[in-house]
């Protein structure tokens, strides 16, 4: 029962951070529940027994991600007062695109066949994700490497000045 | 802690209660005995860094307040709690009320996997290290959102600063500890103490050059982690006032210190943990609460021991600039930690059961520098006895 209750807290906070990311007014607050977010993401990979991905979703995401994202936000000049919205797209084709999306992950909800996770003790979880990497799927792994050193670069020739001009 | 809440459950006084709401109550009685037990360890600790940072600059730092001073903390904790909670006119004021207890938080979930004995700890979780690397990431956020919330240049300069040097630090620190965990093969803190023996030469720290290399590493990156001179800057008062906590008075002030001299303990565990053997002692009973008390004081002076050195750090070394933080990390940590990362590697191929020899070696080593380094202290006492004999009549 507790279990239960535990599990619908976290799963309600997610949902309330993230339209808090998606509603508020001020970027910073967005910012700031987007962390709720992460976090109660985490937890909910904690009851899912991925005790190595929850908490890498925690260092990568709130340690890493979302600081860069608060430097970035609070180095830019009175980014509080600044309108955030998008005018590019009316009212009708985002109406549109949430029922398409609303609809389609309802379905995806409804049709996909869930396990539940055995309750108790998680199993280590990091040995098979290593084997798992270094094995079978070393190729896409080793691609994401590559992809993530080619942005690391691009935002290197992007930012120095000295090779741009 | 399962077994405790199971046996209690089926023995102790929590019979009949149902299982749930049994274990409930025993991890709420769990992180309140460790929110007591961290108050404590971080009041004393600032009692304590204010005496020895007071010695290292004879001066004589508190000592009315009980004998030699020991209560002083709890004065200013109660001075604190009394003073008023100002909150600027100007500030966001949900973020700036919130920021202290993030910060809290972060600080306070770390003391969930250290290990204080072979079964006092409160989760042994498969991926402790990392846990709490990344829960400390939570303290950033918090200083951050201190930072901002207060609306004021110096704070937010001071939040900004804070979360460059942590997203840096980290990365060394990161390292260091996949170096650690290369050597036991698993992120659970109780197994990396059990890969290690209770003899210093059984120790991670001397087990060979590299492991000595990354704790050296891990111990640099996490005082610049945990905000510690000479890594201060996010709080420079020479140059931000007090950095991110400027506009804090009153208890949220104290949080934030309590955050800052808990980490400092923290830091001092999770060292001890990986490279000073944690709670391994001697086999000489068989008594297991006089074993756990032995476990518990080993771990428990180990890790103050790594505390007093970074008081002591903090006594003798200027603070650093901004740009000399950052060329430190970037230019010399992280390149030496990877460096070090693969010659660990090829060590582990070469002998992946460890070299005897190596390690007597390197315990030899480190005992014969911590001598010299005593005797340079004594000649240097020696030597500036005379000049200080300061009455000219007699």
């Amino acid at each position: 029962m507790i279990y239960a209750a535990l599990f619908y807290l976290i799963a309600g906070l997610t949902v309330f951070c993230a339209l808090g990311v998606a509603l508020s007014r001020n970027v910073v607050y967005s910012a700031f529940f987007l962390m709720g977010a992460l976090l109660g993401a985490a937890g909910l990979y904690g009851f899912l027994l991925a005790d190595f991905v929850a908490v890498v979703q925690i260092l990568v995401y709130v340690g890493g991600i979302l600081v860069l994202t608060l430097f970035a936000i609070m180095l830019t000049h009175q980014i509080a007062e600044v309108e955030v919205s998008n005018r590019s797209v009316g009212r009708l084709p985002a109406a549109i695109l949430v029922i398409v999306t609303g609809v389609g992950m309802g379905l995806a909800i409804f049709r996909a066949p869930w396990h539940t996770a055995p309750s108790g003790e998680p199993p280590p979880t990091t040995y098979g994700i290593g084997e798992a990497f270094l094995g079978p799927y070393l190729l896409p792994f080793e691609l994401a490497s590559v992809v993530l050193l080619t942005a690391l670069i691009g935002a290197i020739v992007l930012s120095r000045r000295e090779l741009r001009d | 802690m399962q077994q405790l809440a199971d046996s209690l459950l089926q023995t102790g006084f929590l019979q009949g209660v149902p299982t749930e709401a049994g274990y409930a109550l025993v991890i709420a009685f769990f992180a309140f005995v460790l929110l007591n037990f961290i108050m404590l360890i971080a009041g004393v600790t600032s009692w304590l860094e204010r005496r020895v940072w007071a010695r290292i600059q004879s001066r004589v730092g508190p000592n009315r307040v009980g004998p030699q001073g020991v209560i002083q903390w709890l004065a200013d904790g109660i001075k604190n709690i009394m003073k008023e909670d100002i909150v600027p006119a100007e500030a966001d004021r949900p973020l700036f009320k919130a920021a202290p207890y993030l910060a809290m938080m972060g600080f306070f979930a770390t003391f969930a996997v250290i290990p204080f004995g072979d079964g006092l700890v409160v989760a042994d979780l498969n991926v402790g290290v990392l846990y709490i690397t990344a829960v400390t990431a939570l303290v950033v956020v918090g200083i951050l959102m201190a930072g901002w919330a207060s609306n004021n240049k110096w704070a937010l300069l001071g939040g900004i600063r804070s979360a460059a040097q942590i997203i840096s630090y980290e990365i060394p620190a990161g390292i260091a500890v996949i170096t650690v965990v290369l050597f036991t093969g698993s992120l659970s803190m109780q197994t990396i103490i059990r890969a290690q023996g209770w003899a210093p030469w059984d120790w991670f720290l001397f087990a060979n050059p590299f492991l000595c290399i990354a704790s050296f590493i891990f111990f640099v990156s996490a005082l610049a982690e945990g905000n510690r001179t000479p890594f201060d800057l996010p709080e420079a008062e020479s140059e931000l006032v007090a950095g991110a906590f400027t506009e804090y008075s009153g208890l949220r002030n104290l949080l934030f210190f309590l955050v800052e001299w808990g980490n400092l303990y923290v830091i001092g565990a999770l060292y001890t943990t990986m490279f000073l053997g944690g709670w391994q002692i001697p086999p000489i009973t068989e008594q297991p609460v006089i074993q756990g008390a032995l476990q518990f004081a080993t771990f428990f002076a180990k890790s103050y021991f790594l505390v007093f050195v970074a008081m002591w750090i903090r006594g003798t070394l200027p603070r650093v600039r901004v740009d000399q933080l950052m060329t430190l990390c970037w230019k010399y940590l992280v390149p030496i930690t990877f460096a070090n990362l693969i010659g660990a590697m090829i060590w582990f191929v070469l002998f992946p059961n460890g070299l005897a020899i190596m390690r007597f070696a390197m315990f030899a080593l480190g005992v014969a520098v911590t001598i010299y380094f005593f005797s340079r202290i004594l000649f240097h006492l020696r030597r500036a006895r005379p000049r200080l004999r300061l009455n000219p009549i007699s």
